[in-house]
């Protein structure tokens, strides 16, 4: 970033600008490239997708009217949402009310900064980054909270109570996941933990040890837990609370909070790959740093990609669950396990401080037999079902 | 912590709301997320078609009674036909009374189709819905193809059946029932012995044996606290007495007996029963009219009667009383959610919010019935 | 138990609270003392050999000189039903309540007194269901007229099929 500021100010594009003055233009206008054109269009595609995917597991068909396969149904969404009437109810709290998507959609953009596409684009590879990245996701509950009040709604209310309770609780378990990470690597730039790992699965650090393939599990639910998915979706649980905390909004306030949710599927993706799946790592084929950049970009893409659909997979499967059952699943059983797997893993580096390479291989092993078995269940259910399976995506 | 001044809040639940099947309203007293009281308020689709009855005359109200309740008019259709003819002694034909066990049967795996699969989407799992309503299509294309509707069929008439079944229609019947049987395999496998459906499910508002009895709940509901009775077995009307058919209760196998998975479940075990009746129907069938002679101008002699029907929102009594003209004097509809509203008040203390909604789709109350 | 039986065997416990017995088919029904309205109700559901553990059905007839409640009962255990009516003057109609022998009566007895306009006497809930609190009289006396409008509301509508017939302006 530095290097790049300092060619712009050599090259002299600007003329005589302070220093300070052009490296802001340039952080300002990469900023706005990166929110504006990656992480918006992600939010919106991944609706696309999300609602494909998901009329699929319901054997509908979904959009496929604008655009090729209803590629551009989230455009035309985005589109019909700006142009509606942002309705602001007489009785609410005007300033907090039209503040609250702001924050949540801040919190959903924030994490883009230490996203680590692959070994060289990423906007600032802080030395706190994943700490970073817990941190600016938790300003989400300050917004649906803030939502929930300001509505002047009782079920908007009852949807911020149980957001803010439900994300409260679920940061405890995420973050003494990342725990063994750090443990493990010392370090807590996304970079620094991703360069630990290796490109082969027997070198990542979901199957480092038993306590991070735990870790990595927890992680995953908590998550998805912080980003209103169901089984966790209490938040915004239509059949109970209307639309939760997002019953008084319309137009493009509305929008802004189904934006941050989809976009936080790649979030949540992008923190368990970067954690437990070996991030952007991929074999050293060229010593061109160009195509490198590109395969590493596309491994990370792939990856994350695979966890966005597993949980657009198990919000077509799962009902929700309740409150009750939500609290007593977190403090009950993650938080404990949480810590059994801290110390595990305390434990597990001091009495080998450089990782066992063999747990690799024999973790790794075990991860197919699972997945083995998994997919024959799958199989088996396909085989019995006599409904006519289409698995060709585009229809 | 004791000096915390702490106020109920009264919550509108409904007759907007997603998941109050219809234009329900509760006005819930919740102190958080636990519910001190569910009041239920209803009458928003009051259309007074017992009313109407009094205006219409005999044959004139047929269509109305599929208002009664549009989810399962076929055995609105059948409670009215059988009061009308129990009134006027009009014995309907052999193969009339089969093809009224076809239809409504067909008619109960409709309605249950939609009741189970509308419990999975107040759970908050869409999936089984869109499942369900898949197969209810085909249902309703069935049904369309007898009598030209898909949702108030108006199908039968005093004596009988409007229409014989159509050329090829018991083919096709048998082949769906033949697709039918796996299906409900697989949503069983979907979503039925799915870890946090039985969680949601399991011990939510729990209806003891006398209590069901007490409020007068009927048909799965109240099979579903353990009572093994069905109109269909025990005081057998139409030709019921032909088939072989199971009436399955509720076990109490997830949790206390009579809890929302029992109900649930006994509506599941219900359709498989409705596919054994419907193949004995549609194999035994005989040939002949489907209608009685009946006067056009139809007067039964003064007096009056009560006939029950198991529609699959259970026992629907009808009461009808006829002066000798050709209007009749008066008419009752008692319906099987009418008596379910009765209980959601007392079950739903200390309940949650999220199992009020719960509690709403297991004792499968459908808005027009309770109105009427 | 036969119906006949069921009705003898209330007349020889309270001869003289039982007015009527109708073999009427196809439902015979017994007609008894409003007055005695809750000991016969009390003795049908804990007598053994009645059982009549389920009011099935509780409805309302206005013959415009009287008005009938009309309650059919049901025994799970033994099968059997009986119809046990009562008669009531058209003015002010009242009877006392059997919410406390049959959970079931209190919605059933709400919708009568909405529709009717029949007091049950101890009811512990006894307002409108069906019809909006304000709503003036009641809708299935025989000689209810409804009101043109209700708020403001009309409840009445010109016929589509009038302003469509070109001879008529």
């Amino acid at each position: 970033m530095q290097e790049l500021i300092n060619n712009i100010v050599a090259a002299g594009t600007f003329g005589k600008m302070p220093e300070t003055l052009v490296a802001a233009i340039v952080i300002i206008v990469l900023s706005a490239v990166v929110f504006l054109g990656i992480a918006f269009p992600f939010a919106g595609i991944v609706s696309w997708v999300e609602r494909r995917v998901w009329a699929r597991i319901q054997s509908r068909v979904g959009p496929n009217r604008v655009g090729p396969n209803g590629f551009l149904q989230w455009l035309a969404d985005g589109v019909k949402h700006v142009c509606k009437e942002d309705v602001i109810p007489t009785d609410s709290d005007h300033q907090l009310f039209k503040i609250a998507p702001y924050l949540v959609v801040l919190a959903f953009v924030l994490p883009w900064a230490v996203m680590p596409f692959s070994s060289s684009l990423i906007l600032a590879d802080m030395n706190v980054g994943i700490l970073y990245m817990t941190s600016v996701t938790a300003i989400t509950v300050v917004g649906v909270l803030m939502a929930g009040w300001a509505s002047n709604d009782k079920w908007s209310l009852i949807g911020g109570i149980r957001s803010a309770a439900q994300i409260v609780s679920y940061e405890i378990p995420a973050g003494l996941s990342i725990f063994p990470v750090v443990l493990m690597t010392g370090t807590l730039s996304m970079q620094g933990i991703i360069r630990a790992q290796g490109w082969a699965p027997q070198h990542w650090f979901l199957f480092a040890n038993p306590f991070t393939f735990v870790a990595a599990n927890i992680l995953y639910v908590s998550a998805l837990a912080e980003g209103n998915r169901t089984p966790f979706d209490l938040p915004e649980a239509e059949s109970e609370l209307v639309a939760g905390f997002a019953t008084e909004y319309s137009g493009m306030r509305y929008l802004f909070f189904f934006m941050a949710e989809w976009g936080n599927l790649f979030i949540i993706g992008a923190i368990i790959t970067t954690l437990f799946l070996g991030g952007w790592q991929f074999p050293q084929v060229s010593n061109n740093a160009v195509v490198m950049n590109i395969l590493q970009l596309i491994t990370f893409n792939v990856k994350v990609l695979f966890l966005v659909f597993v949980s657009m997979w198990i919000r077509g499967t799962l009902p929700r669950v309740r409150i009750d059952q939500l609290m007593s699943l977190c403090w009950k059983y993650f938080v404990p396990i949480s810590f059994v797997n801290m110390i595990g893993t305390a434990i597990w580096v001091a009495i080998w401080p450089e990782g066992n390479s063999v747990a690799g291989y024999i973790m790794f092993a075990l991860g197919i037999v699972l997945a083995v078995i998994f997919i024959q269940r799958v199989m088996y259910y396909l085989r019995r079902s006599r409904m006519e399976l289409y698995f060709r995506p585009t229809i | 912590m004791s000096t915390l001044r702490t106020e109920e809040m009264t919550l509108n639940m409904g007759p907007q709301h997603p998941s109050t099947h219809g234009v329900l309203r509760f006005i819930v007293r919740a102190d958080g997320e636990v519910m001190r009281e569910a009041i239920p308020d209803v009458g928003y689709l009051h259309r007074s078609i017992e009313k109407i009855a009094e205006k219409v005359g005999y044959h004139g109200f047929m269509p109305y009674t599929d208002r009664v309740d549009y989810v399962c008019a076929m055995f609105t259709n059948q409670g009215w036909g059988m009061a009308s003819e129990k009134l006027a002694n009009i014995q309907v034909p052999k193969r009339g009374e089969y093809c009224r066990a076809i239809a409504t049967e067909f008619n109960r795996l409709a309605s249950h189709l939609l009741s189970v699969g509308t419990m999975g989407m107040d759970i908050g799992a869409m999936t089984p819905f869109t499942h369900a309503i898949r197969e209810r299509e085909m249902i309703n294309d069935l049904i369309e193809e007898l009598c030209g509707a898909r949702l108030t069929f108006n199908y039968m008439r005093i004596g009988g059946v409007a229409w014989d079944l159509p050329p090829g229609w018991r083919e096709k019947a048998l082949a769906y029932l033949d697709h039918f049987e796996p299906i409900l395999d697989e949503y069983n496998a979907l979503i039925s012995y799915n870890k946090i459906y039985i969680e949601r499910l399991a011990n939510v508002g729990i209806i003891s044996a006398d209590e069901a009895v007490n409020y007068n709940l009927v048909g799965p509901n109240l099979r579903g606290s353990g009572i093994k009775w069905d109109i269909r077995k025990d005081l057998p009307y139409s030709v019921y007495s032909e088939f072989d058919f199971d009436v399955p209760v509720g076990k109490g196998e997830w949790g206390k007996l009579g809890d929302a998975m029992d109900r649930y479940m006994v509506r599941i075990r219900e359709l498989k029963e409705s596919v054994k009746i419907l193949r004995q129907a549609l194999k035994q069938i005989p040939a002949g009219p489907v209608l009685a002679k009946v006067p056009r101008n139809f007067k039964p002699p003064a007096g009056e009667c009560q006939i029950r029907v198991e529609s699959a929102r259970g026992d629907m009594g009808w009461y009808a009383v006829s002066d000798g003209t050709g209007y009749p004097w008066r008419v009752h509809v008692r319906t099987g959610s009418f008596a379910a509203m009765g209980i959601i008040q007392k079950l739903s203390q200390g309940l949650m919010i999220a199992d009020l909604v719960t509690l709403i789709a297991s004792l499968d109350v459908i808005a027009p019935e309770i109105d009427r | 138990m036969e119906a006949a039986r069921i009705y003898q065997r209330i007349k020889d416990r309270f001869g003289e609270h039982v007015l009527e017995i109708s073999d009427h088919q196809p439902d015979p029904f017994i007609v008894i003392d409003p007055a005695s309205i809750e000991e016969v109700g009390s003795f049908m559901r804990s007598d053994p050999e009645l059982a009549l553990d389920c009011l099935s059905n509780e409805s309302g007839v206005d013959y415009k000189d009287r008005i009938e409640v009309v309650y059919h009962l049901f025994s799970y255990s033994k099968r059997h039903g009986a119809v046990l009516k009562v008669k009531l003057p058209r003015e002010n109609p009242t009877v006392a309540t059997l919410e406390n022998i049959w959970k079931s009566a209190n919605w059933m007895e709400r919708e009568i007194f909405d529709l009717l306009g029949v007091i049950f006497e101890g009811h512990s809930d006894l307002r409108r269901i069906l019809m909006p609190e304000d709503w003036p009289g009641f809708p299935l006396r025989k000689d209810f007229v409804e009101p043109t409008e209700y708020h403001g509301i009309s409840t009445v509508r010109e016929s589509p099929i009038i302003r469509l017939d070109p001879k008529k302006k």
